[in-house]
């Protein structure tokens, strides 16, 4: 389950956080996920939960799910491709690195595979509440 | 991208936003030596190196990764035959073993449909796999590196701060002349060079031992033009009997030395 190595991942940054600002206990965390990350929020609760230390327990994790936005460099389209659009096995690769896109979607405009991908990709964390 | 404070105490550094960084070193924490193959040149044998150096160490009893991180241009799975094989999903992803080598690319995802990667992807993909890659306990982690100084290659010295590099030219000036600013580059960064190899070789010249020993790095031998390397490529067994694989054996000696590393 790769949604176990991001939650490590965050456990990790939050703890890092924390120290680095001398909080004891935290009470809420945000955390801004991209959509094409594709994460399976079930999962991904779960996994943190196991994952979290003591003075995490009463910490209260909130979600932002990022959609995506590709742009074109070639005729400047902007566009979400639309998760249905896309077969299993390839959402499946994107899920695991999301810059997989560019090898899978073209402008739905152009047909170009030269874009960006404007928002929708990675996990940050937003900010942690604490004393 | 919204600012840290919302309340008086809400508190997040802009570093460490991107989560994925945090676990970076620690997926290579049981590792003991990263070896990046690498050169200012493209086509003058890295990602043959990289394969026959993995092997040759994996069939003398050493623990063994292999990560090409050629993102865009990826090879070592056509000369490894790596075909269907599928990392295992285990908190994180696991590298199958091929041919007794933990082995990671791209390829898994990508298959072999092109993937232009502009900098900041290259980044976000090189940051996704290193964040996601359990590579458990390991002697070496091999890793085929893209060509040249450009973003790739900072991003992978920025990233992995451990990794040592194995240099390969070929016997050309030109191949040199950009071998000589990597080898500036990694100096003035205080990276650790094992050594050069030099690839390829079509007839008696001590020029790149020569400038090697100028600008003191240690010249770990030469490896001749293999006209049968080619035929070999894809089939693990023919290519172990090479003679260039044999010679990239000999050299893992003068490595391991370089490195200190006794043999088992
Ligand atoms: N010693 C050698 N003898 C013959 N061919 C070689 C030798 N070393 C590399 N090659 C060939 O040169 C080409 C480039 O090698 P490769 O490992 O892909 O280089 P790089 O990874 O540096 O781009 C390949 O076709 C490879 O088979
Ligand atoms: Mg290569
Ligand atoms: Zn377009």
């Amino acid at each position: 389950m790769h949604e176990w190595a991001l939650a490590e991942a965050l456990i990790s940054t939050v703890i890092q956080v924390s120290k680095k600002e001398g909080l004891r206990k935290i009470f809420e965390i945000e955390v801004r996920i991209g959509e094409l990350q594709d994460i399976d929020l079930e999962i991904f609760k779960f996994a943190l939960i196991q994952l979290r230390p003591d003075y995490l327990k009463d910490a209260e994790f909130k979600f932002k799910i990022v959609k995506t936005k590709l742009k074109c460099r070639i005729c400047g389209h902007e566009w979400s491709p639309r998760k249905d659009e896309l077969d299993e096995s390839v959402r499946e690769a994107i899920h695991f690195i999301p810059e997989i896109t560019h090898a899978y979607l073209r402008c739905p405009r152009c047909g170009s595979i030269d874009f960006d991908i404007i928002e929708g990709r990675g996990v940050w964390l937003e900010y942690v509440r604490g004393k | 991208m919204k600012s840290s404070s919302k309340w008086g105490n809400d508190v997040v550094n802009d570093k460490l936003k991107d989560v994925r960084l945090s676990v970076i070193d620690e997926r290579i924490r049981d590792v003991k030596n990263v070896i990046a193959v690498s050169s200012g040149k493209g086509g003058v044998g890295k990602s043959l190196v990289a394969s026959a150096l993995s092997l040759s160490l994996a069939r003398r009893g050493y623990g063994v990764g292999l990560f090409d991180l050629d993102l865009t241009s990826p090879s070592t799975h056509i000369i490894l035959d790596v075909k269907d094989a599928q990392p295992i999903e285990d908190r994180g992803i696991v590298p199958p073993k091929i041919h007794g080598i933990s082995y990671m690319s791209i390829t898994y995802y990508s298959r072999d449909k092109p993937t232009p990667l502009r900098g900041r992807d290259f980044s976000n993909a090189l940051i996704e796999l290193m964040a996601i890659t359990r590579w458990g306990t390991l002697d070496f982690l091999i890793i085929d590196m893209p060509p040249g100084i450009s973003d790739a290659t900072l991003d992978i010295i920025g990233l992995i701060k451990r990794s040592k590099f194995l240099i390969i030219t070929t016997p050309s000036k030109l191949a040199f002349e950009t071998v000589k600013k990597l080898i500036k580059l990694l100096s003035d960064l205080h990276i650790e060079i094992i050594g050069i190899i030099e690839n390829m070789k079509i007839k008696e010249s001590d020029f790149i031992k020569v400038n090697a020993d100028k600008l003191g790095v240690k010249y770990l031998g030469e490896v001749n033009f293999d006209e049968n390397l080619e035929d070999a490529l894809g089939d693990v067994d023919k290519f172990s009997n090479t003679e260039f694989f044999k010679r990239i054996d000999g050299i893992v000696e003068e490595l391991l030395k370089a490195l200190a590393f006794e043999a088992q």
